[in-house]
């Protein structure tokens, strides 16, 4: 194979509280939009990467079962897992797998059905993505690690409790405009500044409910394409400039810092590198904003600001749909809420939209170049993709 | 080995534990001795903790016990409101990471200290103790 490898399709289900329905159906929503939309068949498909976080539903090696339900037999399909990375993990397995040549076309599903789950059971689930041996005894849970990072950011810098809510205060800007959004009402800094109210009550100190994202059920499917039949099929390819991936210690007592995370600030500079750009080429990024704390993390893992600086970008609306480095103007995961395994192909999604100029309401005024941010666990995982129309 | 003749110990480590046959379960004995200790790799020396049985460096299984003694920096803490299956009933605590210059700890600091007194930087020093459901732990106490 020479040359580019393109994205020729992008599909995402409502993403709602509770599905009523099987996880192969809720990928069928997302896969059906994402072929209409890609304007292919799926003899055209040469293998499907499935990816999901584990646990969340009793179907075991769900791959098997989401590749007969959408007729994908007898091509290759396998599992990709990072946790709430796990489709852009599967974004960048099916980049190589286009990129060796081996294959043409392959399909990345993304799908998380969190809902048969109670609330506490969901987060023992997510406690134990960290180390079960050490940590997990202690009673963790991913709002309280990032807590310990919103801390460790405030201490370090400055940042306050206010800084991150008005994140959530952007989020729920946008979230409004996405119809696909779970959260869609708008949320007032005051609301979450008031311990008695449900956004502003404490989750795990300094991180308040409206800090926090929400479970959601959702899943997500891009098409990975060669240049070639990218050329013969699409009418506006998309092409992956670079892809960055990085890991760090899942143990906190393993990490260097925690008012940022070191994966996510590895794989951006590999993307950079790759896509021969630097972050003040990016028109628009997609970050993982499953708490608040994270985005003002991302800002500053990603070269949007310098360290510490981040509290600057959100407080001046840099990071609004008119700034200088639009994010997350689709809502976010505060907003459209958090289907583990179907969030990156969400992301995806809206970049790629954004790069054809297909937005809409959200639109930023002719992007280049888009980014692409998500997380899996505490930072454990990190994942930097950049897409270009070029 | 037969499977009864397992060393389990690991399970009787914090409120729920997920974990039981682990080649450092020395560590839950010297827990029973009222004692924290890490791990030191015997060929280069380096501290790990939490303790581990193999030196990935080293690539050798020669570790040796070091005692956790005196007092670390608080990184960063949290105190939950909210908690997972298992947890509910301990709400709140708070949860730290504690620096001791050449290794980090993560535990629980003891509910006798008062929240209001925390800050990001002040020393802490671990003691083994006993969760309110009678299992093993450590926490931090001030300094």
């Amino acid at each position: 194979m020479s040359g580019k490898v393109g994205v020729i399709g992008v599909g995402q289900s409502t993403f709602v509280r509770t599905y009523p329905g099987s996880i192969r159906e809720l990928v069928f929503d997302s896969y059906s939009e994402a072929m209409k939309d890609a304007g292919i068949v799926g003899t055209d498909i040469d293998a499907t990467v499935v990816c999901s976080a584990p646990e969340y539903d009793k179907q075991r090696s769900p791959a098997g079962v989401i590749a007969e339900y959408l007729g994908l037999n007898p091509q290759p399909t396998f599992y990709a897992e990072t946790l709430c990375s796990s489709s852009s993990t599967g974004l960048r397995l099916a980049y190589s797998l286009v990129a060796s040549g081996l294959h043409d076309v392959v399909l990345v599903v993304g799908f998380q059905i969190m809902s048969q789950l109670t609330s506490v059971e969901s987060q023992e689930r997510m406690g134990r993505g960290a180390d079960i041996q050490w940590e997990s005894p202690f009673g963790t849970m991913m709002p309280a690690y990032y807590a310990m990072h919103a801390r460790a950011h405030m201490a370090k810098f400055g940042t306050t409790p206010e800084d991150l809510a008005l994140i959530r205060v952007k989020a729920a800007t946008y979230g409004q405009l996405n119809p696909l959004a779970v959260y869609r009402k708008p949320v007032l800094l005051e609301q979450i500044m008031d311990p008695s109210s449900f956004l502003g009550a404490p989750v795990a100190t300094p991180l308040r409910g409206g800090d926090c994202c929400a479970n959601a059920d959702g899943s997500s499917c891009v098409i990975v394409c060669s240049e070639e039949k990218a050329r013969s099929f699409s009418r506006k390819p998309v092409w992956i400039k670079g892809v960055g991936a990085a890991s760090a210690p899942v143990n906190m007592a393993g990490r260097d810092r925690l008012f940022g995370l070191a994966a996510a600030e590895e794989a951006a500079r590999q993307a950079y590198k790759m896509a021969g750009i630097t972050a003040a080429d990016i028109n628009v990024a997609e970050v993982h904003d499953c708490f608040t704390i994270a985005e003002m993390m991302a800002y500053e893992n990603l070269g949007f600001a310098k360290p510490g600086e981040g509290k600057d970008l959100i407080r001046s609306k840099e990071t609004y749909k008119e700034g200088r480095i639009p994010v997350n103007v689709d809502g976010g995961l505060l907003s459209k809420g958090h289907p583990i395994g179907a969030t990156g192909g969400s992301q995806i999604r809206t970049i790629v939209m954004q790069l054809r100029g297909e937005a809409g309401d959200i639109q930023v005024k002719d992007p280049v170049f888009g980014l692409v941010h998500n997380i899996g666990g505490v930072g454990l995982y990190g994942n930097v993709t950049i897409f270009g129309v070029d | 080995m037969a499977k009864s003749e397992l060393d389990t110990r690991f399970s009787e480590f914090g409120t729920v534990s997920f974990a039981s046959v682990t080649r450092v379960n020395d560590f839950i004995g010297h827990l029973q001795n009222g004692k924290l200790m890490g791990a030191r790799c015997v060929k280069c020396g380096k501290n790990f903790f939490p303790p581990r049985a193999q030196c990935h460096d080293c690539l050798t299984a020669e570790m040796e016990w070091f005692e956790v003694t005196g007092a670390g920096k608080l990184v960063s803490y949290s105190t939950l409101q909210y908690a997972p299956t298992g947890f509910t009933d301990e709400v709140p605590y708070t949860i730290a990471l504690v620096d001791y210059g050449a290794y980090k700890v993560f535990g629980r600091i003891d509910g006798s200290v008062p929240r209001d007194d925390l800050a990001v930087g002040m020393t802490l020093k671990a003691a083994v103790s006993r969760t309110a459901n009678g299992q093993l732990t450590y926490v931090f106490n001030r300094a």
